[in-house]
């Protein structure tokens, strides 16, 4: 998310000084830019509206340094914070944030079993998809198409890393979802993945920032490449391109609200949560930007366009996996030196 | 005398801002930077009775019951201090899979200890039970350490303390130094192939056409370089300018991949460092006098002789001025490679930048800094004492 949303501070910054804050105001913190316009459009204006809760909107850029200072710093300013799956985990641990009382929030039953966590509500799912242009490539290609530049010639795209690239490679390599991780914990799973990457090395473009895919599927430089579903799809809305996604055996993941510990305003955070819970008004992000919403039902009653570019389509969530943080948080490390050695031969 | 002294008072005093700046904007964060590489402040801040404990273990078996106690003690009091995800990140970097043993380990104990420490760490995870957890302790905890830059040299330290290769899969920086070494030889020479004639075409130009050839060589000089390096992306791509036109030609039948390869990172390192020296060439040329030339060509020397012998030696202090400053400010690029460089292009600089940005193993990246640096100086040594630095000084 961080990586899309940086720039809207301004607003952020003019809200907060259109309606001046004291310390009792519900603070809500997220990722900025055209992400956060969406929210205010969606949630926020409208939960102040129906309820006479003000909010004051802040902007950060991710990293649970931040959230620890803040924690430890004991004044806190911050109530309801958007964060990533890993701060998510991290802050956990560490006791940064409250346990979510599911309760007062519909009960677990009313999220999709992946949004729900000890300390956090999942807010929005997004995936990294295999994306290619469709006034190039006729065929819907398969990660196992992607790995066959026999059948499909041309580069590919993949984000320089580790991470996702060696899920990417397993399930080309024909392994089920549901073992891709449990396989990449052993050394053979590792080796296999690393082998299977060799067969494409020569033919793989590295690309850095989420913005790269969309223009280097444009310009020609890749015939199919890994990237963000969301700058696919805004690619295809703002550019008129032509982009298709792959869904299936695409890696998601989920950002997620929590209530930082010792929030004076968790009685307003927790009526936040419970109103940004409608399957309804999250359905009515997905025309904004095209992040799915965690609600189950969110889905419902959308049109042919929108369930297309849902994440949370059960279509296709259904044939997606999630990413495992909790062993990329341990593994992260030594599998990035042995990639980067990898990559460096 | 009491004049100058005060002469020199004054002189002190109106350098004395510019040093305290540079001493605070410069030296002492890159001291900072560098220290963390031969320190380690994470594990021994969160864990200080542990390695106390572990002080005198012979590295071989597990250790003592006082080592458990110590450690149970130490997880909980980082766990409530909040010291411990550091400790554990630092862990994790040397042995993966520490991180959680360590954060499940101490959840486990907030909970209550039951019966032995031992025994409790123990049941909470088999992995105490095995020697190199205890070896990470003792490895991440030593101040100063050599951990970091046996890294940086693809070694490190069994739990006993001695220095082996790491696996195969896992070596790297070794390679990077030579490559970073080579791409900036080869970028030097390039540059003094490219630059020395420039140089001289300026030296003998008319008036007018000087001021256009210098107007040339300056004005990439002012331009950003992340615009030129995105400018060579612009014109390098599948797509770009450079195709076309060759496919417009038909010099090839289908587009060539310029981007994401060596090639694609050299032609871009040369342009941006090619004012670099032709300046220095033309400053040392430019005070060659031209009488010398004719009067080679009087005592009957050729064009070739006249170069060769006359002119030619007259410059090395330039070459050596232009090469040094080139190939130091190649092995410290970073940006360029890593726009359009390809996987096997990128430089020491890039992966300090990973380990700085990706993985936050500040230790690892201080070390590779360390290397950079150290190589840097090295090279600068070779220099002043086979060419002499006063020859820079005339460039």
């Amino acid at each position: 998310m961080r990586r899309t949303l940086a720039l809207a501070v301004a607003a952020a910054i003019a809200t907060a000084v259109a309606e001046p804050a004291t310390a009792r105001d519900l603070t809500i913190v997220s990722w900025g830019g055209a992400y956060q316009d969406a929210q205010r459009q969606v949630y926020f204006q409208p939960f102040t509206q129906a309820t006479g809760i003000r909010i004051v909107e802040d902007t950060w850029d991710g990293g649970i340094g931040v959230l620890r200072t803040r924690a430890q710093a004991g004044n806190q300013t911050w109530d309801l914070v958007q964060v990533e799956s890993e701060e998510l985990l991290l802050g956990c641990d560490e006791g940064l944030f409250e346990k979510i009382d599911w309760a007062r929030i519909g009960g677990k039953d009313h999220y999709i079993p992946q949004a729900v966590h000890e300390c956090g509500v999942g807010a929005i799912l997004y995936n990294v998809v295999l994306a290619w242009d469709r006034n190039r490539l006729q065929a819907t290609p398969t990660w196992a198409d992607f790995f066959d530049v026999q059948r499909i010639p041309g580069k590919r795209g993949l984000r320089r890393g580790v991470k996702l690239t060696l899920e990417i490679a397993l399930l080309a390599d024909g392994v089920p979802r549901d073992q891709v991780y449990a396989l990449l914990r052993t050394e053979a799973g590792v080796e296999r993945a690393f082998r299977k990457l060799d067969t494409i090395k020569p033919h793989i473009v590295w690309w850095q920032a989420g913005a790269q895919p969309p223009q280097m599927l444009g310009a020609g430089e890749v015939v199919m490449t890994s990237a963000y579903n969301g700058r696919i799809t805004n690619a295809n809305r703002t550019e008129g391109r032509n982009f298709g996604i792959q869904w299936r055996d695409s890696l998601f993941t989920i950002d997620s609200w929590v209530i930082m510990k010792g929030s004076p305003n968790r009685d307003a955070a927790y009526r936040f949560l419970d109103f940004a819970k409608d399957p309804r008004r999250q359905a009515s992000l997905l025309p904004l930007i095209p992040y799915g919403g965690t609600a189950r039902g969110a889905n419902e009653g959308l049109s042919a366009d929108l369930l297309a570019v849902s994440p949370s389509n059960p279509d296709n969530l259904n044939v997606s996996l999630m990413i495992d943080d909790a062993f990329w948080m341990d593994h992260l490390d030594r599998l990035s030196q042995r990639f980067n050695a990898w990559l460096a031969r | 005398m009491v004049g100058r002294a005060r002469v020199r008072l004054e002189a002190a005093l109106l350098l004395a801002p510019l040093l305290l700046f540079i001493a605070l904007t410069f030296a002492a964060p890159i001291a900072a930077m560098l220290w963390r590489g031969v320190s380690d402040a994470e594990v021994r801040q969160a864990f200080p009775r542990t390695l106390t404990a572990l002080a005198d273990w012979d590295g071989r078996n597990l250790p003592g019951d006082e080592a458990f106690a110590a450690l149970a003690e130490d997880l909980l009091a980082a766990r409530a201090a909040g010291t411990l995800n550091a400790a554990a990140g630092r862990l994790n970097s040397d042995t993966p899979g520490l991180r959680t043993v360590v954060f499940a380990t101490a959840r486990r104990l907030a909970r209550g200890v039951e019966g032995s420490p031992r025994a409790a760490i123990l049941t909470a995870d088999p992995a105490w039970g095995e020697v190199e957890t205890w070896g990470a302790f003792r490895r991440a905890g030593a101040t100063p350490t050599d951990t970091h830059l046996l890294a940086a040299l693809d070694l490190r330290r069994s739990a006993d303390g001695t220095i082996i290769a790491v696996p195969e899969e896992q070596r790297l920086f070794r390679a990077v130094a030579l490559r970073t070494v080579w791409i900036g030889l080869l970028v030097t020479l390039l540059c003094l192939l490219l630059g020395y004639p420039l140089a001289a075409a300026l030296v003998f130009a008319p008036r007018r056409l000087f001021g256009l050839l210098l107007f040339a060589v300056l004005l990439p000089f002012w331009t950003s370089l992340i615009v030129r390096t995105a400018a060579w992306m612009v014109l390098l791509a599948r797509e770009g300018v450079i195709n076309q036109a060759f496919l417009a030609v038909g010099l090839v039948v289908e587009p060539v991949q310029m981007l994401f390869t060596r090639t694609a990172v050299l032609i871009a390192m040369v342009h941006i460092l090619l004012p670099f020296m032709v300046l220095p060439l033309y400053a040392v040329m430019r005070q060659i006098p031209r009488a010398q030339l004719r009067a080679a060509a009087s005592l009957g020397a050729g064009p070739v002789a006249q170069v060769v012998r006359v002119w030619l030696p007259q410059t090395l202090p330039g070459v050596g001025a232009g090469a040094l400053m080139v190939f130091i400010q190649a092995i410290g690029f970073y940006v360029t490679p890593a726009l359009i460089g390809g996987g096997a292009d990128q430089m020491l600089p890039y992966f300090i930048g990973f380990y700085a940005t990706q993985t936050v193993n500040w230790g690892l990246a201080a070390a590779l800094s360390i290397l950079l640096l150290v190589g840097t100086l090295l090279i600068l040594a070779l220099f002043g004492r086979f060419l002499g630095l006063a020859q820079f000084r005339a460039a």
